[in-house]
């Protein structure tokens, strides 16, 4: 027979794996509550450059908000940062700078790496001076 | 084979040789060539790097977990269990090498490999569940590292699969909550590997001291829960950027403040833990026991800062980042390791000369693994200062600027690896030596 402590020790453990389990399917349950506003084929190419990014394991270099690579520079908002911006990615891309290699990648590889860049730059900003620290200890966003 | 968990160690140990060598190929190649250069380039070496070192942890702790509960029943259709999760294990670490050596990648940090390696590797983890579930007495009171382990196997598992849910497109439909999930996974991944390792820290502690009421005291069930809760709920620190629901940064931010009663614990039993070190102090598993326990406090006091996500703002994406993740794998982990290897191997050097020899190597690990930590410090201080925009610098410049301090860091982590790579090796040796187990 189970002793005292020993009940409580398991009611809790159950506790505490109900609320996980709970907490994490509330976040699974986040895109069927906030739907995409892009279409279906523009839905698809976002999700291939995705894969893209993973098949060629850009995150060994770069970061995305701040978590990956070190070696290269941040690629959240890359697709805005000057005009022309597609073109300049292709570049790169195709050709290679410093230490980073040129990538033979094919047509519709590249344009559906583009597409998730170009998604990606429009989910928000990873640029730490825009910003604010607060007196409560955490940041918000200002510029 | 009487013995699978021993080869689960054994297996580790030659993990963890090959990381330091891939680590190091992977620090010049950051600095001397392009990222696929030479026989094999960054893009492959990082993977490797941290594949080999993640997989040896995880392969050190179900081997000594193994070890344990293999003294306590042998039954045919235990022994099967054992024989088929050593299997399933060697199978998936075969398939994930050969995928990073052809350099077939499709999975994500920290799992480049083909996503169709994580079959066996989460198969062995329900063998092992089973197994576990087989060994322990299910109606007597347990130990708090037992609950221990039975969490990391559990989370192991369920985190697992969290972690291959972007093969599902609904869940890759939406960036931000697939890069949530992604580095849900990969906080509560390690928090459940830390579970396997800190139990065996805390079996071996209860064998060095003699006193095993410790193990079931409240207080310890308590801190057990403290550190599940975190496990649980503070991964969302990874993420203070990601514009995700404001609420998951509210809860970790909440959360993880909570291991500042870890840390007032520590300095609170100060004078006993110098008191017992100096007792212990010649025991090489307690010595191991010891760094590691030091190494707590470093890395526990700027992992809380770093949880702050006013601090957070500026730490993440840095190199300090990086050294909070080296300083815990290895000043923790790996010390936890490597004491359990001395008490099951080695426990005690007879000759005098061997213990001064493995006693100056040890301190040259703790000092080298120092100024390792302080390079990466210094490494990410330069970023973050380019990063708050107080350097007009291009990335380039700012990147050349480090030069100085990565030197350093390569310069210590040969060292390193060297030092800790004698001790990696000796204990291997050592494992064919005395193919024994204290626990029996």
């Amino acid at each position: 027979m189970a002793t005292f402590p020993q009940i409580r020790t398991r009611h809790f453990f159950v506790f505490l794996v109900c609320c996980f389990l709970t907490y994490s399917f509330w976040i699974y349950s986040v895109p069927y509550f906030k739907p995409n506003q892009l279409t279906s084929r523009e839905q698809n190419l976002v999700s291939e450059g995705r894969l893209v990014l993973q098949k060629y394991n850009c995150h060994t270099c770069h970061q995305i908000y701040g978590l990956g690579g070190y070696l290269g520079p941040d690629l959240t908002n890359v697709y805005s940062r000057r005009n022309q911006n597609e073109d300049y990615l292709k570049a790169i891309i195709h050709s290679g700078v410093r230490q980073m290699p040129a990538f033979k990648m094919s047509e519709l590889e590249m344009t559906s790496l583009l597409a998730f860049l170009k998604n990606l730059d429009a989910t928000g900003n990873a640029d730490v001076t825009k910003y604010q620290p607060e007196s409560i200890g955490t940041f918000t966003l200002t510029k | 084979m009487k013995n699978t968990g021993i080869w689960f160690v054994r297996i580790a140990f030659v993990l963890l040789i090959a990381g330091l060598l891939f680590g190091h190929l992977a620090s010049e190649s950051y600095n001397q060539t392009t990222a696929k250069d030479g026989v094999m380039g960054f893009l492959s070496l990082r993977p490797l790097h941290v594949s080999c070192a993640y997989l040896g942890i995880i392969s050190a702790g179900i081997g000594f977990v193994s070890m344990i509960l293999q003294s306590r029943k042998s039954t045919t259709f235990g022994r099967r269990l054992q024989y088929i999760q050593l299997a399933l294990w060697v199978l998936a670490l075969t398939g994930i090498f050969h995928s990073y050596f052809t350099g077939n990648f499709g999975g994500r940090e920290y799992w480049e490999f083909d996503p169709i390696w994580a079959i066996p590797l989460f198969l062995s983890f329900i063998v092992f569940l089973i197994y576990f579930l087989h060994q322990v007495e299910l109606k007597e009171k347990w130990p708090v590292y037992q609950w221990m382990w039975l969490t990391g196997i559990i989370f192991f598992i369920f985190t697992f699969v969290e972690n291959y849910l972007w093969v599902i497109p609904y869940f890759r439909a939406q960036f931000i909550t697939d890069m949530t999930i992604q580095w849900k996974v990969n906080g509560s991944l390690v928090g459940a590997v830390n579970q396997l390792i800190y139990g065996v820290a805390f079996y071996l502690m209860e064998k060095i001291s003699g006193n095993n009421k410790t193990s079931f005291q409240k207080l310890s069930y308590a801190f057990y829960f403290l550190g599940l809760f975190n496990l649980m709920f503070n991964w969302g620190h990874h993420i203070y950027l990601l514009p995700t629901e404001k609420y998951i940064h509210y809860i970790a931010y909440g959360v993880s403040m909570t291991e500042w009663i870890i840390l007032l614990r520590i300095f609170y039993k100060w004078s006993g833990q110098i008191k017992e070190n100096k007792q212990h102090y010649f025991f090489f598993p307690y010595r191991f026991l010891m760094a590691a326990d030091y190494w707590v406090i470093i890395n526990l006091a700027m992992g809380i800062l770093m949880s702050i996500p006013a601090i957070n703002l500026y730490t993440h994406g840095t190199h300090i980042t990086v050294g909070h993740a080296m300083g815990t794998t290895i000043g923790i982990n790996v010390m936890i390791i490597l004491a359990s290897a001395f008490y099951f191997f080695k426990p005690s050097f007879k000759n005098g000369k061997a213990l001064k020899f493995n006693s100056t190597l040890f301190w040259i690990v703790q000092g080298t693994l120092f100024l390792f930590l302080i390079s990466l410090m210094g490494m990410g201080v330069h970023r973050a200062i380019w990063q708050a925009g107080l350097s007009t610098d291009s990335f380039s410049q700012m990147m050349d600027g480090s030069k100085t301090w990565s030197l350093s860091f390569i310069t210590a982590g040969l060292l390193l690896a060297v030092s800790m790579g004698y001790f990696f090796v000796y204990i291997l040796v050592q494992s064919w030596r005395k193919n024994r187990c204290p626990a029996d």
